[in-house]
């Protein structure tokens, strides 16, 4: 049977199947989620993309997004990850994220974030060598990142 | 022979002594069992890591664009040696024995003809080699274990390594760590970094993964040539690598980590246990000196009662 692959946007999502896939979200300390679910979003360095059971086997790097697991329903995310960057491998059956850094969305706050941001653009403007420029400008783009995860 | 009161502030010492070495033997313990669940939850992502970089490496085998950090520099001139070791001492034999290993390796590169450079991680592993080879070390990394190792400290170390190698400061890349075999045992070991064998790399896995890796190589294998990739191999590979090579150097300080606190576990247990025989005897020794002294004294009453008469 043809591998069933799921519309790069979440609205074209449509709910076809009712088995579920093995999920697992894991960063180099540890193993943070290993779960059965019905589908899974993940932020491709192409276009965010959704899995779902049945998906053509894929290997993807990932840009700064958010990685969202829908356990049971489709329409409906019940979790979000924010992952700074990292890897997606998708098979029939399973689905893996690797990512260095995974922040849960909920334990996210606006206004540390918006401090973080002020500090950071402080930080760019102070900095004396290109290198410490570059290091602080990678944060306040990481930082626009989070706040725009947090708002989606 | 010393004076009781020599004797007894021996003792006392000592005695000192052996509640410090119990204490750091305990703490030891409950360190290691934290390195050694560190080390458990590490290693997904490892194995993870492993499974892509297989599938990755299948595909692009053949194509002449394979990164330098896979393929090499095609040249084998400079070497770069990483020596982990331990930021404190007291741990038996555990920081000389990977100083005499990177010691061995250095003398056998220099007389090939090679060039060496070396890069400490670790206070000790520096220590120890900047008295004979000190010229060869570039630079050191320390206390990057303190409070807590984790994740960045390696990619840390990783990206120094990467940038000197983009910089073409050597073509080979070699990791000296001590594998965590039990808290009395620690196997030195060298793992190459650059270039990096991803087929190698499975043999020094650890000893209990081993099967369940070998299942599931073989299932990666079979859906390895009809994944697709996003956007392409070349560009996930390059992704990839520096990363696996983070996951490598973490790996290593992990085993690393519950190697130091499982060897001076074992040493702080011999000093204990030394301790406890040196108050035995001094004790015995006390004992016979203060009983001496008290015969010698009753002796002297006696005979100087026997005098009198």
């Amino acid at each position: 049977m043809a591998a069933f692959r799921v519309g790069r946007e979440r609205g074209r999502v449509r709910m076809a199947e009712q088995g579920k896939i093995s999920f697992e979200l894991v960063s180099p300390e540890q193993l943070l989620l290993s779960e059965e679910v019905k589908m899974v979003t993940v932020p491709g360095a192409s276009g965010v993309f959704g899995v779902k059971p049945r998906h053509a086997p894929l290997i993807s790097s990932m840009k700064p997004g958010v990685v969202a697991i829908h356990r049971e329903d489709a329409e409906k995310a019940d979790q979000r990850f924010f992952v700074d960057s990292g890897f997606a491998e998708v098979t029939q059956e399973r689905c893996t994220v690797l990512a260095e850094h995974v922040i849960d969305v909920a334990t996210m706050n606006r206004s540390d974030l918006e401090t973080e941001l002020k500090n950071a653009r402080e930080d760019v403007a102070d900095a004396k060598t290109d290198k410490e420029r570059a290091k602080a400008e990678q944060r306040v783009a990481m930082t626009e990142h989070k706040l725009r995860a947090l708002q989606s | 022979m010393s004076s009781l009161k020599d004797l007894r502030n021996r003792i006392n010492s000592v005695k000192s002594t052996r509640k410090i070495t119990q204490a750091m033997k305990m703490v030891a313990a409950a360190k290691l069992r934290r390195a050694q669940e560190q080390a458990e939850a590490a290693r997904p992502y490892a194995q993870r890591m492993q499974r892509m970089l297989g599938a990755l490496s299948q595909s692009v085998e053949d194509q002449p664009t394979t990164p330098k950090l896979l393929s090499g520099t095609g040249k084998e001139e400079t070497y770069l040696l990483v020596l982990c070791t331990a930021d404190r001492g007291l741990c038996g034999g555990f920081n000389s024995n990977l100083a005499r290993e990177a010691r061995r390796r250095i003398n056998a590169l220099v007389s090939e003809g090679k060039e060496v450079k070396v890069l400490c991680v670790g206070r000790k592993g520096r220590d120890q080699l900047r008295r004979t080879h000190g010229d060869y070390i570039v630079h050191t990394f320390e206390d990057i274990a303190s409070p807590q190792l984790n994740y960045d400290a390696a990619r840390m170390v990783a990206d120094y390594v990467i940038e000197n190698f983009d910089a073409g400061e050597f073509d080979v890349c070699q990791l000296v760590y001590a594998r965590f075999r039990s808290a009395i045992k620690q196997i030195v070991t060298t793992l190459q970094l650059v270039p990096f064998s991803a087929m190698e790399e499975a043999a020094p896995g650890q000893e209990d993964a081993q099967t369940g890796k070998a299942a599931e190589g073989e299932s990666a294998g079979m859906d390895g040539s009809v994944y697709e990739f996003e956007p392409d191999e070349e560009s996930i590979l390059a992704d990839l690598l520096p990363r696996n090579m983070a996951v490598q150097v973490y790996r290593a300080l992990l085993e690393n980590n519950a190697g130091e606190h499982g060897a001076r576990m074992t040493a702080m247990d011999g000093a204990t246990r030394n301790a406890d025989d040196m108050v035995d005897s001094l004790t015995l020794t006390y004992n016979r000196t203060r009983q001496a002294v008290i015969t010698k004294e009753l002796n002297e009453i006696v005979s100087a009662k026997e005098a009198m008469r």
